[in-house]
Order: C-alpha cells, then sequence, then structure tokens
C-alpha cells in the first residue's frame, strides 16, 4: 500500500502526526516531572540516613542539577531528538543499558499474560455467548467478574501462598534459579518462574477479553449478514467461524493494542510481588527516586510504543475488516 | 584512657567465638550458599560514597574496617591490629595487619588508608565531615602504619572506623577518578571475606568466598545471594519456605514477625544492631505559633504514652526512650533527665496555663503531622499521635507523602507542625544525635538533621566543646548536661528506642558476633545441617528439573 500514492500520503501523515506526539509528550513529562518536590541528590542523601552540604553539592554537580532549568530542558531536547536516552547518575549506567537489561524480563511476562488471556479470554467469551443465559454463560461470566473485581497482587499472594508455600510446586519469586546459567535447564527454569506471576496477570487481563468477546459476539450474532448466512443453509459451526468470530474480534484486537502500548509500563503490582525484575517496577523506583533521566526514558519509549501499537491496530482492522480503508 | 594497646586478630577471633553463646562450642562448617533479601535494592555497593542501609548490609563483606565492634560497642582488631591515642589525644596511631591484598592482588597499605582519609572521608562522605575534619595530616612513615595529626582531640574517631563509618578503598583504583562516579563503585574490589562476583540489576547480587582472606579458614559459607524482594509479603512467604535463610533491618512487617518467631525454623534476632542504636522521635517545630511554647511542648509529651507506643504500635520491638542518647550508649545516657510521663491532666493543666483553652467544640487548636513515609509502622505512630492528642484537645490532621518531598518539607522548607523519623545515634553521640539539635543545620536542606528549628547558643556551645574534648569522662560530662538541657526545652520528644529485627534459619549459625553486625561481615556465619554441604534450594530445583 506505501506503493500508491494515497498510501504513501497515509505513511507520511502518520510519521509525522507521531514525531509531534511523542515531542509533546516529552515536553511535557520533562515540565511534569520537574515540579515534583524534591531532586534526586535529596533522595540519595536521605536515604544515607545523614548527609551534609558537600555532599548533597557533589551530588548535584555530578548529576547536573546544579545547571539553570533552561540548560537541562534545553539538554534534553537535544538528546530526545538524537535518540540519546541519557545516563542514570543514581544507578551509574546508562539509561538505555538499564532498560535493555529489564526488557526481555518484561516482554516475557507480558507476552505470556496477554497470550493465555487473549487465547483464553476469547475461547470463554465465545462459548458464554453461544450458550448466552445457560449454566456455562453464568459460570463462565461470573468467574471472569471475580477476577476482574480481585485487586491482582492479592491474586498474586493467594497464588504463591498456595502454590508455592503450601504445595511447593513453583519458586516464591524472581525469574531464575541463581546458579542456573543457559541450556534448555535455564529455559525450563525461567519458565517455572514465569507460571505464576504470568498466570496471576493473565487472569486479570482475561477477565477483559471474556467480557468483550461475549458482549462482541451477541451483538454480532443478530446482525443481518449472519441471518442471510443462516438462510443460505450454512452450517452452524461454520457460521460462527467464518462470519461472527472474526467479526467479533475487532474490539478485543483494539484492546490489546491499547495494552500491548502500555508493556513498557509493565506491570508494577505483579512484578513487585513476584520480585520479576521488569520494567515496571524500574519505572516506579525511578519516580520516588527521582531519577529523572531514567524515567523520561522509559516514558519517551513508552510514548513511541503507543504510536507503534496505534498504527498496528489500524493495519490489522483493515485486514479483518475490508470495508475499514486506511485514511490518514 | 590516654593509652589503649589492643590484643592480636587471632586471640580476637577467638573472643570473637565465645561471644555466639552455647552454639560456639560447636565447630563451624565449611561450604554452602547462603541465600539473604536485600531491600530496597542498594544504590551502589560502596559504603564509603553512600551510607544507605543496603548498601552497608552488602558492602560490609566485601570491605573490612580498620576495626569492628564488639557487643558492647568496643573497638576490636580488624585492618588496623592495633592502635593507640597520644597521652594529649592529638594524634592517633593505627599499626595495619601485614600481608593483606586487595582482592584483585594488590597489597593492602598504609597509602590506602591515607588517600582515602583525605579524598574521601574529609570531603565527600556523607557523614565524615565532622568526625575527621579535625585531622590536619596523615602521616605513613611506613607501608603498615599510619598516624593522624589532629589539630583538635576528636575521640568520636574510634567510634567510626569500621568498614561502613570509614570505608577504606583502593587508591590505586580511584585515585584521579571522579570518586563518585567510579565503576568500581558498582564491583567493588575491598579486602574482604568475600569477593563480589554480579549484579544483576532488580534481581540479585551475589558474592564469592575470599580464598585469600587474611582470617585463615574464614569465611564458612561458599557464597552468598542477596536477592532484591520488593513486597513484603513475599519476603515473609521467602523466609517461611526456606528459599532465603536470612534477612535483616525488620524485613516483614510487625505482625508476621510474631508469627514467623514462632516457626520452629525461624529465629528472629534483635542484636547486631547496637552500633546503630536508633530512636524514634517527633520533631516539634518550634516556629509555629502554638509549639514555639514549651509548655505546649511539654504538654505533647505528657500527652503520649510511650509504653502504649512501644507495646502496642510496635509490638513490643521498641523500649520507652527518655533521652535522645538511647541507653545503648551506657557511658553517655542520662537517667536523671527532666521526664514527661503520660499524664493527660497534667497535659489539659499545661495548655490551659499556655492560653490554649478548648473552644466551644472542644478543640484547642489544629497542627499536622506528616509522619517517616517508610511504611506502616511510622502511619501507625501517626495515628495514635492523632487519638492522644485529641483526647487534650487538639486536633491533628495527617499528611502522607514520598521521601523526596518529606525531606524537603522537613528539613527543606521547613513547612510542618510535627513530624517523626528516627536516627542513628552510632556509639558516639557526637556522630548520631547533636545533628538533630545544632542550630547550623536549620532549613539548610539537608536531610536528618536538626528538623523542629531549636536555636540555643548554650547546646551549640556545649557540641562544639565536647568535639574538641580530649578527657572522655569530661566529654561524657558535657553530653550529660546537653541532654538536660534538650529535654528541659523539649523541640524534639524521644519516643521509643527502636529494636530492629533480623530472621534467619535456625541452621545459619553466628549469624550475629558483631555490635555492628549489620554493617559487618557474614565471615563467621555458618550451617550446621545439610545446608553446608549442599548447593542453594534454587540450585537443587533446577537441577532435578533439568535431570
Amino acid at each position: 500500500m506505501i506503493r500508491t500514492p494515497a498510501g504513501r500520503l497515509f505513511w507520511a501523515r502518520r510519521l509525522a502526526q507521531m514525531v509531534l506526539v511523542v515531542l509533546g509528550i516529552g515536553t511535557v513529562n520533562f515540565l511534569l516531572l520537574h515540579l515534583a518536590p524534591g531532586d534526586a541528590a535529596q533522595v540519595l542523601a536521605g536515604e544515607s540516613g545523614s548527609a551534609s552540604p558537600e555532599y548533597l553539592a557533589a551530588l548535584r554537580r555530578q548529576f547536573g542539577l546544579d545547571q539553570p532549568f533552561p540548560v537541562q530542558f534545553g539538554h534534553y531536547i537535544l538528546r530526545l531528538v538524537t535518540f540519546d536516552l541519557g545516563f542514570s547518575h543514581r544507578q551509574g549506567l546508562p539509561v538505555a543499558t538499564l532498560i535493555l537489561d529489564r526488557l526481555p524480563a518484561t516482554l516475557l511476562l507480558m507476552s505470556a499474560s496477554i497470550g493465555l488471556a487473549v487465547l483464553l479470554g476469547c475461547a470463554l467469551g465465545f462459548l458464554a455467548a453461544r450458550r448466552a443465559g445457560g449454566l456455562a454463560d453464568a459460570l463462565i461470566s461470573g468467574l471472569a467478574l471475580l477476577f476482574y473485581a480481585t485487586p491482582v497482587f492479592w491474586v498474586g499472594l493467594m497464588l504463591t501462598v498456595v502454590f508455592a508455600v503450601w504445595l511447593d510446586w513453583f519458586p516464591v519469586g524472581g525469574m531464575r534459579a541463581i546458579g542456573a546459567t543457559s541450556g534448555p535447564g535455564a529455559i525450563l527454569d525461567i519458565a517455572h518462574h514465569l507460571v505464576l506471576p504470568a498466570t496471576t496477570l493473565g487472569l486479570f487481563y482475561m477477565a477483559t477479553y471474556t467480557r468483550l468477546m461475549r458482549a462482541s459476539v451477541l451483538d454480532v450474532q443478530d446482525r443481518d449478514f449472519v441471518r442471510t448466512a443462516r438462510a443460505k443453509g450454512l452450517a452452524d459451526g461454520r457460521i460462527a467461524w467464518r462470519h461472527v468470530l472474526r467479526n467479533a474480534t475487532l474490539p478485543v484486537v483494539t484492546t490489546v493494542g491499547v495494552q500491548v502500548g502500555s508493556i513498557l509500563g509493565g506491570a508494577v503490582l505483579v512484578e513487585t510481588v513476584f520480585a520479576w525484575p521488569g520494567l515496571g517496577r524500574l519505572a516506579f523506583e525511578a519516580l520516588f527516586q527521582r531519577d529523572l533521566n531514567l524515567l523520561l526514558g522509559i516514558l519517551f519509549l513508552s510514548s513511541i510504543l503507543v504510536g507503534v501499537a496505534n498504527l498496528a491496530v489500524d493495519l490489522a482492522y483493515a485486514r479483518l475488516d475490508p470495508r475499514i480503508g486506511l485514511q490518514g | 584512657m590516654s593509652r589503649r594497646c589492643f590484643l592480636l586478630g587471632t586471640a580476637a577471633a577467638v573472643a570473637a567465638l565465645a561471644f555466639a553463646g552455647p552454639a560456639a562450642a560447636q565447630t563451624p562448617r565449611r561450604g554452602g550458599i547462603l541465600s539473604a533479601i536485600v531491600q530496597p535494592e542498594p544504590v551502589t555497593l560502596t559504603s564509603a560514597i553512600n551510607t544507605a542501609a543496603p548498601t552497608g548490609f552488602i558492602s560490609g563483606n566485601v570491605f573490612d574496617g580498620l576495626v569492628d565492634y564488639d557487643l558492647d560497642l568496643k573497638p576490636r582488631p580488624a585492618l588496623a591490629e592495633s592502635w593507640e591515642i597520644a597521652p594529649d589525644a592529638l594524634s592517633i596511631t593505627f599499626r595495619l595487619r601485614r600481608g593483606v591484598k586487595w582482592h584483585d592482588g594488590k597489597p593492602f597499605t598504609a597509602a590506602d588508608v591515607k588517600w582515602t582519609l583525605e579524598n574521601v572521608w574529609k570531603t565527600i562522605h556523607p557523614r565524615n565531615q565532622a568526625t575527621f575534619g579535625r585531622v590536619r595530616a596523615v602521616e605513613t612513615p611506613d607501608d603498615h602504619t599510619v598516624i593522624l595529626r589532629l589539630s583538635e582531640p576528636s575521640l568520636a574517631i574510634l567510634s567510626s572506623v569500621n568498614a561502613n563509618g570509614a570505608q577504606i578503598l583502593p587508591k590505586h583504583l580511584y585515585e584521579g577518578t571522579d570518586i563518585l562516579s567510579n565503576p568500581y563503585n558498582n564491583k567493588p574490589v575491598g579486602t574482604g571475606a568475600f569477593v563480589f562476583k554480579e549484579w544483576s540489576r532488580g534481581s540479585h547480587i551475589v558474592l564469592e568466598r575470599n580464598p585469600d582472606y587474611w582470617d585463615k579458614d574464614k569465611p564458612y559459607l561458599d557464597r552468598i545471594v542477596f536477592r532484591v524482594i520488593p513486597d513484603a509479603a513475599a519476603r515473609a512467604a521467602a523466609l517461611e519456605k526456606g528459599e532465603v535463610q536470612y534477612a535483616a533491618f525488620s524485613p516483614v512487617p510487625l505482625k508476621d514477625a510474631e508469627r514467623l518467631a514462632k516457626l520452629p525454623m525461624l529465629r528472629v534476632e534483635t542484636r547486631g544492631y547496637e552500633w546503630l542504636s536508633p530512636w524514634l522521635f517527633f520533631d516539634l517545630n518550634v516556629d509555629n505559633p502554638q509549639l514555639k511554647d514549651v509548655r505546649v511542648r511539654r504538654a505533647i509529651a505528657h500527652a503520649i504514652d510511650r509504653q502504649a507506643i512501644a507495646r502496642i504500635v510496635w509490638y513490643g520491638f521498641g523500649k520507652p526512650a527518655i533521652s535522645p542518647v538511647p541507653s545503648t550508649l551506657a557511658a553517655f545516657h542520662d537517667e536523671t533527665v527532666p521526664q514527661y510521663p503520660f499524664d493527660p491532666k497534667r497535659a489539659e493543666a499545661l495548655l490551659d496555663e499556655a492560653g490554649f483553652t478548648r473552644g466551644p467544640d472542644g478543640v484547642r487548636f489544629s497542627l499536622t503531622h506528616d509522619f517517616l513515609p517508610y511504611g506502616d509502622d511510622y502511619k501507625r505512630t501517626g495515628e495514635y499521635l492523632k487519638q492522644a492528642l485529641k483526647r487534650v484537645g487538639i486536633e491533628v490532621t495527617i499528611r502522607s507523602q514520598d521521601t523526596a518531598s518529606f525531606t524537603k518539607r522537613v528539613y527543606g522548607d521547613r513547612d510542618f507542625d510535627i513530624s517523626s523519623t528516627w536516627f542513628a545515634a552510632f556509639s558516639d553521640p557526637q556522630v548520631g544525635v547533636t545533628r538533630a539539635y545544632w542550630s547550623g543545620w536549620i532549613g539548610k536542606n539537608t536531610p536528618w538533621t536538626n528538623g523542629s528549628g531549636y536555636r540555643n547558643p548554650e547546646i551549640d556551645g556545649l557540641i562544639a566543646q565536647a568535639q574538641g574534648e580530649a578527657d572522655q569522662a569530661k566529654r561524657i560530662a558535657l553530653f550529660k548536661q546537653f541532654q538536660q538541657i534538650v529535654q528541659r526545652d523539649l523541640p524534639s520528644i524521644p519516643l521509643i528506642e527502636l529494636r530492629f529485627f533480623s530472621l534467619h534459619a535456625a541452621d545459619l549459625k553466628d549469624v550475629v558476633t558483631r555490635g555492628d553486625q549489620i554493617y559487618g561481615s557474614l565471615k563467621n556465619a555458618w550451617f550446621d545441617g545439610p545446608r553446608a554441604d549442599s548447593k542453594s534450594t534454587e540450585a537443587k530445583n533446577t537441577e532435578a528439573k533439568s535431570n
């Protein structure tokens, strides 16, 4: 589609929009975060349990916090434009390194839980809608409501108590056993550690997808084209698969897109409960530590990801439903 | 105390075993991997540039101090085999242990001590500038002797030369670099019993046994893995399951500690924090129109039942405090200071006398309270304060915020009425206590200093005098006078002497052998049982799975 003039226009417009949005978000982030009281040097000194003005001054000099605000802002914008995420003075490492370090853990947890949620959620939602009003529907809807309403950290803690402490099937937390290095053993080990956090998060997301899918299928089932298909004498299963399911997944795709966009934000609660070394915790801690370079770096990448995910959703729409065209 | 000589290291090691009580009768076993919890994750692993608790907890295993402190806070030889103070107290000589090597194989010498003192302790160390500020010159007549020449006596030095108070950095890796951003801060090279191996951020830090450690046969453990477990309930679960065998700094909520203490495979330990000697107190902002009246401050003290705070709010993990110098600093602590027993009637009488009578709604005036944002225990203390003051007609609004906002509000903007916090007194009040009362700190935006805004030239004078006093008996007298005055004026109300606790597996022996254990080395710790010859439970699980 990039070959046609309309396609080129679409891409050019979307890219220009994205650049503007990302820059705008970056500026707002920077200004907002600088409104927060206290700075990184003060947090460090606070954690030290003791401090002196000389120590604070040395830290501020090291962090570049002694420079006037416009200079700091100028440096920041310059870095944004050149994709330089800067240096986390608190951690003593480049922001890019810190993020890349945590990225695999986050991607693994999010893809496992979103994957689980989409598959199970769609299947259950579809089933519930097909048996609307029946026992299966009541059971599934009740379950979905329960998981949707239960705080995710509580589910996590309960799963830990039952499956890690009482039954001793899974480790309490962490991502891998220390000492296990490589090979198939390491992959199994990580999978073993992944089960509880991915289930916890997956159950929460699953509830959303189940409810969405059920409502959507019920809606599509009564559309004219389904009636037409039925009138043509198509088999019930074929109608459900070809006509209903495909059209009913559109809202689900939207939601997946939104969730993929928030991947970098991670899942602070689940990561905390299971000591999962993901990006959510990194961002959360950076906020409390006033590690602005790190936090701005994570937010910057998040905003790019949201933009890309939105684009992907639009493309997926066009594929799922040919009536929807690509428009800038 | 003009001249003191001490035993050699071997004798000290024997003494160390004797401290551990009955368990010491058994011979320690070599081997085993200790999984410990460090929380929160440290910023850096070098205490010389960051004195935060998690940093010190790990760093004390990688570095040695010139001395350690025993459970009575008396110095014991470590990197310094002996030391002496000149009769005029104007010079202190340390004789260093021979044959000690940094983990990279370079010899440890007097030059390292001299360089660190001049470039770190005296300049950028967050706590030591007051302590080492009087060091005029450092002489190193040979590789194993360090002589500090002082402009005025400074007896507090001998209370802060362990691996946390005055950590010695390897000169050959730091000289000529930007110390605060030197990469070795995060992959430390020390002389200690354990060698830094790996730091996987957000997950764990691994230390390995130092096979060339100067204290022969030690350490007993093969490896220590410090795991970052951010959630308190998950920490409790990991301890309960035995996945983790050691955690310090009150790692689980107090109510969980009660439950875990009853389990046969876990032990609760409150020793090892003596060198810190933490006490909890309220700072009353003396610039507040009501709180500037000493009668109001005394009334508030009378309205608070410190017994109840210790017993109920803190589940018994504390002891009512009567003075800002905790009783663990036995020589300095003064029991005869003015006291304010729990007496709401007396509190009401004092408030009436100060002219703050109850209004038609029963309220005399309103105050705000900002509690230390370090968790529920401080919040509950604030809720107790609210209830206690409501009884005597003072309405309290509790405010919460994160740490950065808290320190800026209290120590920078001074925009608060009553705040709560705890300080470590350390083993000499000059290091940890006087900072809360010295007027020079007011409004400097320096965390954990004079929060109340108390200005008293007499107190400033006493602090200066005690700092430069060569005779310990006279210093003690000065500090007692200091306590009398600050407890009379009451800018801060000492509440309880906090008792932090550690949890450890029952088969982990000799976890605590020192008064500064929490910032010291686990070189004496060993496993009594199968954990000594096995790998960690996690490693076993992995093996089982891959088989």
